[in-house]
């Protein structure tokens, strides 16, 4: 083997990464892993650099560098509350720079073809390969060269697809940040035509990839990438802020494919093992919430809530709503504490306050703990890092399936900015849209209060029972000024 | 509407049942509060902190009596009392219902609703104002103090310069409320402690309390509490003589003999006979909790404390809540409380008198001019019944089995047609494609499965983190983009170049920030 070094650093890299994702298991193991993950990589791309990477070192040092100065920056300075948009972000650069390295490939393929075809005829195999050395190709296009016919259309096959799924990365995740940075509207939003563009669009780029399959030519190449480019935007466009957690963890899954598939045309097996999991992680993630929300993926990708059998339980009763000083005597008197955060305590930027709250009580000897709901804000996860952004310890931050169970033994559950997944309708009403979805049963404690901004529905623009029930008590105002309300209170 | 609260008339009665904090709260509820002047000094609270809490002070009972409401008092009203209720008057107070039908009837002919708070069913809802516990935790509590007072030595053993001191044993019968509260604070305070009961399934909660449970050597069907809303019932007379037998050999060992068993409606069962009291050592003490239905010990002389012959001290009293009146007047007063909040829903001082409640029902026993005492049994089991609970057990062994291998053949069907689909397209595969395409395949297929098989063990806290880190080892897309910058056609080496520099970004982004935010995650 040429590069036989190569082969054995990315061997090493691709173990260091494997053990970089199984590390994640625990929040101490995690700590570790992250190293694991840095010495892959750059194992990875210094072993590039030595081995099959070809000149220009110091132009790749420096764009390197520059590039990481800047993903430094960002990394120090993003809030954690915009980590969802930050992921986005990410997510879109993979896309794009995958949709550049397959047109790369497209050229080298076609530069190769060219000189291919002016090679003399008269050579046989072994000259052939002399005559090629004297050609100067680089590493890849020395490989394409040694390529037959049929591994030349696969080539094609993969990187079609690896330009069409980091197109269709790169304007998703573009228009997921803007969604969840608030620059584009996050309500759902279809061109007219709907679902019939996005099928449309699919079916040009079909044709497309036969038209290119047959041809080589770089016009349906070029269609298709505005196509895959048409079907990422209108896609994300027409899902609901709410369902965000499944389209970024998705997009994360889509940027693993096109790594694995441009893997695949430059025959490089490190590439194919990393976008693997890095597609397979994506997917679970994307699995775990739809299952949290138990819905079907496709439901969640083609938008809009569906299924609704029939007319929606009439919610009787009225909100009642309670001041700082009435939630403080609760508070001040209860045993056990269960904090319920939602998308509305990141809104806030409530979080600190939540742990100074946390603190003041756990000094007090009560019981507090936090219930996080596999769908709460808008990344997977994403309560667990603002709680741990805010110093509350991880070990009381519960799971759902941990805690649903201790809630009729609890004095006082507090919601905060969580809508749908305390909503008691996923379990008493059928024809719910969110039925059958698996919720957190806060109205079975003693108390509950609920801090809101308004009377308004959800995302999913659904009634909520909870906030009707004869124990549920509504604390409206910005989370943030109701907790601060709320401290000094707490004796 | 007016909340009053009279001075208690009962001779050495320290206790009140409202306190200034409990009026505050009372007054939350759209009360007005009243009570007669010098109510709560016995009990530590002054007439002016009353006006501070915005209590009227009325001059004299009658006074009060005839402007409240609603009459909140704690030891049984004598007739006096009664007769000064009218109509529309609520009292609530101790009622003593099982024992006092004159008072019942008086009240039935006034018309008066009558709530006895010793009649609060024993459920989870009504515990707040379960009076009975509150003041049998301070009756528990107090009486070992009053031990400690008669007794010479140390709770808690000590190896001192002067000497080793042993340990004092405390053996605590009846493990009721009081009896746990005895337990809990007489090992507290270091002594060794046993303790017994009729009720086997309380060895559990005295264990928790930190005590040794006294078992018998007998074979019975033992009690089931749960039959008798939490109360021990009386004993059959075989396992009563295994129970004698038992203290008796016990007696010589003990210092301190707490007896707090008491069945409802019925004298106290004499349970610490004469003979064992004569083998106690001088300097014992015994504190009878049940003196006044007679006693556990037959030589307790109630409100009295006695030294026998031998020398063992008997304490007698009846009083250990008033004792500790301050203590006992807030919990009483938050029972109180407690139950006014249940009888005004709206929150708007008017009661709501709903004898469909359970808890209000069971309490109330005289209702606008009829007796309604003995309550009908009520509808929520203070205690979930055993053999439900044994229900779902008994069905395990068998089924479980066949349930599980039914499983473990479902998931083994599922996983081998899984695994034959996956393998005939990957020999479909295999078919066509040429061999450098099935290497890489290959690898790919693999590196999916341990994708798979690592990811499902993230902990779902660590998402977030796994998404950024993710992030930043896809952007592993360099390696193509570095392998294909030195190509000589200007536009690849840009596309090349850009690609470099946006994966750069990725790569010290993605993981600086999954730094950050694992850096975060702390134990407490």
């Amino acid at each position: 083997m040429e590069f036989g070094f190569t082969t054995a650093a990315y061997v090493v890299a691709a173990v260091l990464f494997i053990l970089s994702l199984g590390g994640l298991s625990g929040q101490e193991s995690a700590k570790r892993a992250v190293w694991y993950g840095i010495a892959g990589m750059a194992l990875a791309a210094l072993a590039t650099l030595i081995g099959p990477g070809q000149g220009l070192w110091l132009l790749s040092i420096v764009l390197i560098a520059t590039g990481g100065l800047i993903g430094a920056y960002v990394a120090g300075k993003v809030e954690m509350t915009g980590m969802p948009q930050l992921v986005a972000a990410m997510h879109s650069l993979v896309g794009l720079a995958a949709v550049f390295v397959g047109f790369n490939a497209h050229f080298e393929a076609g530069h190769v073809a060219t000189i291919l075809a002016g090679a003399p005829t008269s050579l046989n195999a072994t000259g052939m390969g002399a005559w090629m050395h004297e050609q100067h190709l680089g590493t890849f296009a020395a490989l394409i060269a040694h390529k037959t016919p049929v591994e030349l259309n696969i080539l094609k096959v993969e990187l079609f697809l690896g330009i069409f799924i980091g197109a269709v990365t790169f304007t998703g995740s573009v228009i997921a940040y803007g969604k969840l940075a608030g620059k584009v509207t996050s309500v759902a939003k279809k061109l007219p035509g709907g679902h019939a563009l996005n099928a449309s669009a699919a079916i040009i780029s079909v044709l497309c990839l036969i038209w290119y399959f047959n041809t080589g030519g770089f016009v349906p190449l070029a269609i298709m990438t505005l196509m895959a480019l048409f079907i990422g935007y209108h896609l994300i466009m027409g899902i609901g802020g709410a369902d965000m957690p499944v389209v970024v963890s998705m997009l994360n899954s889509y940027s693993g494919w096109a790594a694995a598939a441009i893997g695949f045309s430059l025959g490089n097996d490190l590439l194919i093992v990393v976008g693997a999991l890095v597609g397979s992680s994506g997917a679970i993630l994307s699995y775990i919430m739809c299952k949290a929300m138990n819905r079907s993926f496709i439901s969640v990708i083609l938008g809009g809530f569906g299924g609704a059998a029939g007319p929606q339980m009439e919610v009787e009763g009225e909100m009642i709503a309670i001041d700082a000083e009435g939630v403080a005597s609760a508070l001040n008197e209860a045993d056990s504490v269960i904090i319920i955060p939602g998308y509305g305590m990141a809104v806030a930027q409530a979080q600190n306050a939540v742990s100074d709250l946390t603190k003041k009580l756990r000094a007090k000897g009560k019981n507090v703990r936090f219930a996080i709901h596999p769908v709460a804000g808008r990344l997977p996860g994403h309560m667990n890092v603002l709680l741990a952004e805010a110093r509350v310890p991880y070990d009381i931050v519960m799971e759902m399936d941990e805690i649903n169970d201790d809630f009729p033994d609890t004095d006082v559950a507090i919601v905060i900015g969580s809508n749908d997944i305390v909503n008691p309708a996923a379990q008493d009403d059928p024809n719910s849209p969110i039925a059958g979805m698996p919720v957190l049963e806060c109205w079975k404690a003693k108390q509950v209060f609920v801090s809101k901004r308004g009377q308004g529905t959800g995302y999913s623009g659904i009634e909520n029972p909870l906030f009707f029930k004869e124990n549920t008590r509504m604390f409206y105002g910005d989370a943030k000024d109701s907790l601060d309300k709320l401290l000094p209170l707490i004796d | 509407m007016k909340i009053g609260t009279p001075k208690e008339i009962y001779e050495g009665e320290a206790r009140v049942a409202m306190t200034p904090d409990s009026a505050r709260q009372l007054q939350k509820l759209g009360y007005e509060c009243a009570i007669e002047s010098g109510a709560g000094v016995a009990a530590g609270f002054s007439d002016a902190a009353y006006e501070q809490a915005g209590v009227e002070i009325v001059k004299t009972a009658a006074a009060l009596w005839k402007t409240a409401d609603i009459i909140a008092k704690v030891r049984q009203p004598v007739e006096t009392e009664l007769k000064r209720l009218t109509k529309d008057k609520t009292l609530i107070s101790f009622f003593n219902p099982g024992g006092n039908e004159e008072g019942l009837e008086l009240a039935k002919s006034k018309g008066a609703n009558v709530i006895a708070m010793e009649m609060v069913p024993r459920i989870s809802r009504a515990q707040k104002m379960d009076a009975l516990s509150s003041m049998a935790n301070i009756a528990g509590y107090r009486a070992v103090i009053e031990a400690g007072n008669n007794f010479g030595r140390f709770f808690t053993g000590q190896v001192t310069a002067a000497g080793k001191v042993p340990p004092a044993k405390v053996l605590v019968v009846g493990a009721g409320v009081a009896g746990l509260a005895a337990i809990g604070t007489s090992t507290s305070l270091g002594a060794i402690t046993y303790a017994f009961d009729v009720r086997p399934e309380v060895a559990e909660q005295v264990e928790s309390m930190g005590a040794q449970f006294v078992y018998l050597d007998f074979e019975e069907e033992q009690q089931d509490g749960s039959a008798t809303g939490g109360y021990a019932s009386v004993s059959s007379p075989e396992f009563r003589e295994a129970q004698l037998a038992k203290f008796r050999e016990l007696a010589p060992e003990v210092d301190i003999v707490i007896t707090t068993a008491l069945i409802p409606n019925r004298e106290a069962p004499e349970l610490w006979t004469e003979d064992m009291v004569a083998a106690m050592k001088p300097g014992s003490v015994i504190v009878d909790l049940a003196a006044e239905k007679g006693g556990n010990c037959k030589l307790t002389v109630p409100d009295e404390k006695i030294v026998t012959d031998n020398g063992v001290t008997i304490v007698g009293y009846t009083d250990f809540p008033s004792r500790m009146a301050a203590q006992a007047s807030t919990l009483y007063a938050t029972n109180i409380r407690h139950m006014m909040t249940d009888l005004t829903p709206e929150k708007d001082g008017q009661i709501n008198h709903n004898m469909d409640d359970d808890v209000i029902r069971g309490a109330t026993v005289a209702f606008e001019g009829a007796i309604t005492f003995p309550p009908p049994p009520p509808k929520v089991a203070a205690i979930a019944a055993k053999p439900k609970k044994d229900a779902p057990k008994e069905l395990t062994p068998e089924e479980k089995k066949a349930k599980e291998a039914a499983d473990f053949k479902q998931q083994t069907k599922t996983q081998v047609t899984l695994l034959v689909i996956g393998a005939v397209l990957l020999l479909g595969v295999g078919l066509v494609a040429p061999a450098s395409f099935m290497q890489h395949f290959i690898v790919f297929v693999l590196s999916v499965f341990i994708g798979f098989q690592v990811i499902w063990n993230v902990s779902h806290s660590l998402h977030t983190p796994l998404m950024a880190v993710t992030n930043a080892i896809s952007s592993i897309i360099i390696l193509g983009a570095l392998l294909q910058i030195g190509s000589g056609s200007a536009l690849v080496v840009v596309l090349a170049a850009l690609s470099v520099f946006m994966a750069g970004i990725n790569i010290f982004g993605g993981f600086l920030v999954t730094r950050r935010m694992l850096a975060m995650f702390q134990k407490s």
